[in-house]
């Protein structure tokens, strides 16, 4: 009889556990950068939609940001790929044995291919309503006109609904009203230092918007190992943190610069 | 076990429009036979004067000066047969074709649909009559029977085991034999059928094969042919006709939604569930369109089956057009699997499975299948083969595993974004062997601050034909910290002289 008393008890402690547990840090990924986190208040958060913006030139930086972030996001559910075929042709696909070596699951990707921009976005906010997925990327080339305000409104609704996290990943593309909770630049980061292991997926993020926070640039390496972002582990890497504070008017170029200038000014100074 | 099989020979009309007009000249259809243009069909006007198919149409020219002459074209006669046999798929779904311009219907167990045996060959006439077809048709037990009765009895109906006394008066072309063993039996004789049936088996088998022999006992109903239809019978089907013809597409769907539960019903009972399904709207006019779906696992939900059309129908290139409207509609499985009753709400991981396979068939029904893609791995190690995407609905678990390349502490040694086509990339390198120092790709010159390699990657000789050339594959970074995979085909001095550099792929 106490034994079963006993784990009566226990199965009310680990419900009342469960109920107090904060829905808003629930709702959130944390990226597993600190610095970042703390900008975003613990993380990316859930059912939301996050653009991602590649610079030119840099949209395999961008598609790894992505898929770093989308999985991270998912967590053991699965993620679904929705791209236009121009940007396949254009950037390389999306590449099975480039998933694995970043540390993640190829068998967790669903990719869907589709002829324009219209069908992508049709897909998408039918995979959003499946609340089985972790994460949907949105894989969009250039400027369509059916992308706007609207489109972006319902694919945030339709996000928030079922809680499946959407990220919109942009290539050659200009910034617009949007309904989105964050928005990212990303570039490739040059590796740290050379040495024995360059070559590490480093992103130049800067987030240009944060519904809920302040934005910031920072310098991020994905650990194909651990499965999270952080700081850039190499010799060479230590300054390269959030150094400039963050810009709300320049571009991501002219601050580079700024990194530089502050980079050089140390060397001369040590 | 009686099988009737009725042949029904359709015939375009001479001078379809306007319908023989008195003054119209002979009409004739002529077709190349051995480099000579022979008549292929007649029309009845040129048939009264004398002509007939097999002629050659300059016999014909002499015999009557002003003839109207087409030439066959047979694509077209078969794809209007075709549509003829969609269209007959409304009696019964044995149908099978019988070129030139012949159908044959397996009815078995399904004239009483159609009040009885007399009535349903008096309504398939009548109806192709009415769309303007010279129809002949005759109902017999087996199918050489029905062919020749249609051909030389029309309407006749001869019950199982009487074929014998309805057919020995016809003539041995009946038989539809090659004309070198008919000409042979006209030969020694033996005109009619019935003059030949009671010849001892042994001696035809020896002068005309055996063949020629099975024919003949077909057509006297002493042994049994199957037709073969041309689209396999759906293993579970139900359909709903209409008094009066539905036109719109909403109405449609509304039928679909009440036909749906009456075939969920039947496929649970044998315990089965449909992986693939269609619907035949069969129009007034006598069009039929058939709308197939496939799913990816066994499916027994009359809302998910519906939607399933729902996506398709809204999708398709080509809509529906009803025109003067659907009398008939007809839903069918036409390929199932067991499918066991499953309990559902406990497992949360087999849910979410079954959710996200509904999602790949709402998007397969609207999109194709080969669009909605899935991983698999590869037992290869040459990069661009090491994983195929292939269409999720149909993906079966392999025995391959993903491996990583990279040993651990590693950065990645395959790229995120791969081409499929590597672009030719214009390097300078130290020396030849060595890796590059600048490369010019889409006319942009990259300085590499970072190189490592070469990782030799050879090709399998025993999948290709001619010698391929080696790979060296080395990764690179340029100034502004892109990743670049590329590659130098063929080894210098030993596989070429002059090395070439590809873009293979690029780096997160």
């Amino acid at each position: 009889m106490s034994g079963t008393a006993a784990k009566i008890a226990a199965l009310r402690a680990s419900l009342a556990k469960a109920e107090l547990e904060d829905p808003e840090t629930h709702a959130r990924v944390s990226l597993g950068y600190d610095k970042v986190d703390a900008c975003l208040h613990g993380g990316l958060r859930r059912g939301a939609l996050h653009e991602i913006f590649a610079e030119g030139g840099h949209e395999a930086a961008a598609t790894g940001f992505a898929v770093a972030c989308s999985f991270r996001v998912a967590a053991d559910k699965r993620v679904l790929w929705v791209r236009q075929d121009f940007p396949a042709i254009e950037f390389g696909d999306l590449a099975a044995t480039g998933l694995l070596e970043l540390g993640l699951d190829p068998a967790r990707l669903l990719l869907v291919r589709l002829a324009d921009a219209a069908d992508v976005l049709r897909a998408a906010s039918d995979a959003l309503s499946c609340a089985a997925l972790g994460a949907v990327v949105i894989e969009i080339s250039s400027d369509p006109k059916i992308l706007d305000m609207v489109a972006s409104r319902r694919l945030t609704l339709a996000s928030a609904r079922r809680g499946v996290t959407a990220f919109l990943l942009r290539f050659n593309a200009k910034p617009q009203l949007s309904t989105a909770e964050t928005r990212w630049r990303v570039r490739a980061a040059r590796s740290p230092d050379k040495e024995e292991n360059w070559g590490s997926p480093v992103f130049e993020t800067e987030l240009v918007r944060n519904r809920h926070g302040r934005a910031g640039r920072w310098i991020m390496e994905w650990s194909c190992d651990d499965g999270l972002f952080q700081k850039p582990c190499g010799k060479g890497a230590e300054d390269t943190g959030a150094v400039v504070s963050a810009p709300c008017d320049r571009s991501i170029a002219a601050t580079k610069e700024a990194v530089g200038d502050a980079k050089a000014v140390r060397r001369i100074a040590s | 076990m009686q099988r009737r099989r009725k042949p029904s020979e359709t015939q375009k009309p001479s001078g379809a429009s306007p319908p023989e007009a008195a003054s119209a000249p002979p009409l004739v259809i002529v077709a190349k036979v051995d480099n000579a243009l022979r008549l292929s069909a007649v029309d009845r006007k040129a048939t009264s004067l004398g002509l007939a198919a097999g002629m050659p149409l300059a016999n014909a020219r002499a015999m009557l000066p002003a003839l109207e002459v087409v030439a066959a074209n047979e694509p077209a006669d078969r794809k209007l047969l075709e549509r003829i046999a969609d269209w007959c798929e409304r009696f019964t779904p044995l149908v099978a074709l019988n070129p030139p311009r012949a159908l044959l219907l397996d009815i078995t167990g399904v004239a009483h649909l159609f009040a009885g045996e007399a009535a349903m060959l008096d309504q398939v006439r009548s109806s192709l009559a009415k769309h303007g077809f010279a129809v002949r048709g005759a109902i017999a037990g087996t199918t050489a029977a029905a062919r020749a009765l249609a051909r030389y009895k029309d309407g006749a109906i001869a019950p199982s085991s009487e074929e014998a006394v309805f057919i020995s008066s016809l003539p041995v072309e009946a038989l539809n034999l090659d004309p070198v063993i008919t000409h042979a039996l006209r030969r020694a004789g033996l005109k009619t059928v019935g003059q030949v049936a009671p010849r001892d088996r042994a001696e035809l088998t020896a002068r005309f094969g055996a063949g020629m022999v099975f024919t003949l006992d077909n057509a006297l109903g002493r042994v049994e042919q199957p037709i073969s239809p041309r689209i396999p019978p759906p293993d579970f089907s139900v359909e709903h006709q209409f008094a009066e013809p539905i036109v719109t597409q909403d109405a449609a769907l509304a039928v679909l939604k009440t036909l749906a539960p009456r075939l969920v019903a039947m496929l649970e009972e044998y315990g089965k569930g449909a992986r693939r399904l269609e619907v035949g709207f069969f129009r007034v006019d006598g069009v039929m369109r058939r709308i197939v779906i496939e799913t990816a696992k066994p499916t027994r939900e009359p809302a998910v089956i519906e939607r399933l059309f729902r996506e398709k129908l809204d999708a398709l290139a080509d809509p529906l057009d009803p025109g003067f409207g659907y009398d008939l509609i007809r839903l069918s499985a036409s390929r199932v699997e067991r499918a066991d009753p499953e309990t559902i709400g406990l497992d949360g991981n087999a849910n979410a499975e079954r959710d996200i396979s509904c999602l790949i068939d709402r998007m397969a029904a609207r999109f194709g299948s080969r669009r909605i893609l899935t991983f698999q791995p590869n037992n290869t190690h040459i990069p661009e083969a090491a994983a195929a995407a292939v269409p999720a609905q149909y993906a079966k678990p392999t025995k391959a595993k993903w491996e990583t390349i990279r040993d651990r502490w590693e950065a990645p040694r395959r790229p995120l974004r791969l081409f499929a086509q590597p672009e030719p990339v214009d390097v300078i390198a130290e020396i030849p062997e060595g890796p590059p120092l600048r490369f010019r790709w889409r006319r942009a010159l990259h300085t590499v601050i970072f190189a490592e390699g070469p990782e030799r990657i050879s090709m399998e000789w025993w999948r290709h034909q001619g010698p391929q050339p080696t790979r060296d594959y080395f990764r690179v970074e340029d100034r502004e910290g892109k990743r670049f995979w590329l590659y130098r085909s063929g080894i210098y001095g030993r596989e070429t002289a002059a090395a070439r550099w590809f873009m293979h792929g690029i780096f997160a």
